[in-house]
């Protein structure tokens, strides 16, 4: 039909918009050899000057990892890769220690300039305290002293490790272990860097906590490790964002994150994803394989995810609740964007173990060009939790014929008194509703935007406020091709 | 002369529904289109607002001096042609208001002006939502959802108030209105006429003509006007229905 041709040429021009974040930052960078054996393990834990357990933990996840293979279950495809062709470790050459914003590198001011996230923006205008990972070291750590205030410790885990042993010790890998799967195991042996932070009992975390995480030097896989424990009757909302540069070959991005919420803690976990997604051939574009997982370990705690991914050329992520706690809450709300080649696999898990625990799963699927989007997701309740209420809401939106969408929910109750709702419904953008913005004077393009925008609100919604504006734009971008 | 369609032909799909169609309509003017079902009505509002999939295969429509048989439906929006839709499509998610400013703004970067200032725009919405008697809560709920037919109708008279346009097309705008409702919608349209704009009002029945009185009635039938006349042919019809006029041309 013509509508649909020319829906559809639309659509190709929206997405032959080139990557608005694909530059590239020439700062040295001291790297490891390729390859990966034990000895890269000890080059890694060496360069970081860990303490001997760190190592041991390290080389125990390495062995462990020798004895597994690669999942295959998840609903994406991509060559196999070369685990001996990767680059494992690359670090800005250490310099003298930095007083001041003036010290820093200013090619690397300029490229989170160019992301519209300068330190000295975000320092006076947004008031977040920015830990900004480049090339998996810490560069710069903000708002130290606030923080430090209230006794909350918010640093690259590098410097937790040094600094807090008793606390990295005592929380890493005990919500996913390094025998949890593949890539976590990968994650445990060769983790270069990622954030800290401790919320200590009854503070409230005054700002949000927010680090950007950049990929960048060829070849280089990027494997962070965030891990944020949030003791009694804390609170705090974190702030994830990504971009990355251009660049012609795959890159692994393996990353781990780790929440734990004690009693009556409450942790919103926010995440704006948009790592380079390939070229409209799919040529390129990050591999982003990460494990995300909370534990609301006490009674009436609290965990909401919440992420707006549209970057990557694959995507293979659950982030996921163990309601531990009993009238523990796990929520979880996601707006998938998949364009061209791109290829997700993204949802949730939310087990419920103890009494009256609740969850919230509300994920927006929207797929466009040749992509494939897929929802999956797991409810598991056990025995003991009684009164366990589950309600899930996944809907899909297609923008032209060419893309698909899935739904794979999976629901186990071992429990009589449980109640598992779930809805899932199709969409297509239809003409009509073209035509009725585009009647009232809206060219195509404003048009898909404004629907878009309005059916992933209710997701946009749970964002911080900042993150909702870069978010809305965000989708503007990614299908529009254009600059909002 | 603000609309001028001469010997218009568009089919759907390869098959043939306007068969050599023509109207005039000058500023100030109200004409009514009448006509049985599937006589090519709805079509005729679909292809002067440039609905995609109806093809012009021969002839022309003239706006403002202007052949716009190609333009994108956008392009025709924002040169003031408005169009009231027989049933208004629900867009979950985004607010009335949003929309309708939206299509303001965009009416207004089209025309080379900056967005309207934000107090402006609401102080012109709150009047306007007044003049056709809708709620608040209504411009603060998703376009048309859960709108009930009356709404849905009385908020395409809204838009169109905010809009302003200079050539408005109602399509079967009475249809699924109880008399209350109908008068509300006709007082809305009355107090929009004026001397600088047109309307084509599309109707089965007369009786929204008993509110919107119009200059002109035309029957349609078969893909063209096959009579016109004054305000009186409209009573006529209702008297008379359409089947002497079927009758008079089917044989």
């Amino acid at each position: 039909m013509d509508n649909e041709k020319n829906m559809n040429k639309v659509l190709d021009e929206f997405t032959s918009g080139d990557y608005k974040y694909g530059f590239y930052t020439d700062i040295e960078t001291e790297m490891a050899p390729k390859g990966l054996n034990e000895d890269t393990v000890r080059f890694i834990s060496a360069k970081k000057n860990e303490p001997g357990w760190m190592l041991e933990y390290r080389l125990k996840a390495y062995r462990h990892w020798l004895k597994l293979s690669e999942p295959d279950w998840a609903h994406v495809h991509y060559p196999k890769i070369d685990f001996q062709d990767i680059i494992y470790y690359a670090a800005p050459k250490k310099k003298k220690q930095l007083g001041s914003l003036d010290e820093v590198d200013p090619e690397l001011l300029d490229a989170f300039s160019k992301l519209g996230i300068s330190l000295d923006e975000q320092k006076m205008l947004a008031g977040v305290a920015v830990d900004a990972v480049i090339d998996s070291v810490s560069v710069k750590t903000t708002f130290q002293d606030t923080l430090a205030k209230h006794g909350i410790i918010f640093c690259s885990i590098s410097e937790a490790i040094q600094e807090h042993p008793d606390l990295v010790k005592k929380h890493l890998g005990s919500v996913v272990p390094h025998t949890d799967n593949y890539y976590a195991a990968l994650n445990a042996a060769v983790f270069s860097d990622g954030s800290f932070c401790y919320i200590p009992k009854g503070v409230r975390c005054p700002i949000e906590l927010s680090t950007y995480f950049r990929i960048n030097a060829a070849n280089t896989g990027q494997f962070e490790r965030t891990l944020l424990v949030a003791d009694d009757n804390s609170y705090v909302s974190y702030l994830e964002g990504c971009t990355a540069p251009q660049r012609d070959e795959n890159q692994l991005h393996a990353a781990v994150v780790e929440i734990i919420a004690m009693e009556n803690a409450e942790v919103k976990y926010s995440t704006v994803q948009n790592w380079y997604p390939g070229n409209k051939e799919g040529k390129g574009g990050i591999y982003n394989f990460v494990t995300k997982r909370g534990a609301c370990r006490g009674n009436f705690s609290k965990i909401s995810w919440t992420q707006v991914e549209t970057g990557s050329a694959i995507t293979w992520k659950y982030p996921s609740c163990i309601l531990m706690g009993d009238n523990s809450v796990g929520e979880f709300y996601s707006v998938a964007v998949t364009n061209n080649h791109q290829q997700a696999d993204t949802g949730t898990k939310m087990i419920h173990l103890g009494k009256n625990t609740k969850s919230t799963i509300i994920s927006k699927g929207i797929s466009a060009g040749k992509s494939n989007n897929s929802y999956r997701g797991l409810v598991r309740v056990s025995k003991r939790a009684d009164n366990a209420r589950n309600f899930s809401q996944c809907d899909s939106l297609l923008l032209g014929d060419k893309c698909g969408a899935h739904t794979f929910p999976y629901i186990k109750t071992a429990n009589k008194s449980a109640i598992v709702e779930h809805e899932a419904t199709t969409s297509k953008i239809s003409e009509d509703q073209l035509f009725y913005c585009q009647q009232r004077g809206i060219d195509m393009e404003k048009a898909i935007g404004l629907i878009v925008n309005g059916y992933a609100k209710e997701v946009l919604n749970k964002l911080p406020m900042e993150f909702a504006v870069e978010a809305q734009k965000l989708l503007a971008i990614t299908l529009e091709g254009s600059v909002g | 002369m603000l609309l001028n369609i001469k010997d218009l032909h568009v089919s759907i799909k390869g098959k043939e529904i306007l068969k050599g169609f023509n109207l005039g309509v000058n500023k100030g003017e109200v004409h009514a289109i009448m006509g049985p079902n599937g006589t090519g009505k709805s079509t005729l509002a679909a292809a002067i607002t440039g609905r995609e999939g109806y093809d012009i295969t021969s002839g022309g429509i003239e706006y403002k001096g202007k052949i716009i048989n190609d333009l994108e439906a956008d392009e025709r929006a924002n040169m003031g042609i408005f169009l009231s839709f027989q049933y208004p499509v629900e867009i979950p998610g985004v607010s009335m208001t949003n929309f309708i400013r939206t299509a303001v703004n965009a009416q207004r970067e089209y025309k080379g002006l900056k967005p309207m200032p934000a107090s402006e725009f609401l102080k012109k919405m709150e009047e306007k939502k007044n003049l056709v008697e809708i709620h608040s809560k209504l411009t603060k709920r998703s376009v048309n959802e859960g709108f009930s037919g009356g709404e849905k109708k009385k908020n395409e008279i809204f838009q169109m108030a905010m809009l302003e346009p200079s050539l408005a097309i109602l399509d079967e705008t009475d249809s699924g209105l109880d008399i209350d409702a109908l008068k509300v919608v006709a007082k809305g349209v009355n107090s929009l006429r004026s001397e600088e704009n047109g309307f084509v009002v599309i109707t089965h029945y007369q009786r929204l003509l008993d509110y919107i009185v119009p200059d002109f009635v035309h029957v349609m039938y078969d893909g063209r006007i096959v009579k016109s006349g004054g305000k009186g042919l409209a009573l006529e019809l209702e008297e008379k229905g359409y089947d002497w006029i079927k009758e008079q041309f089917d044989n």
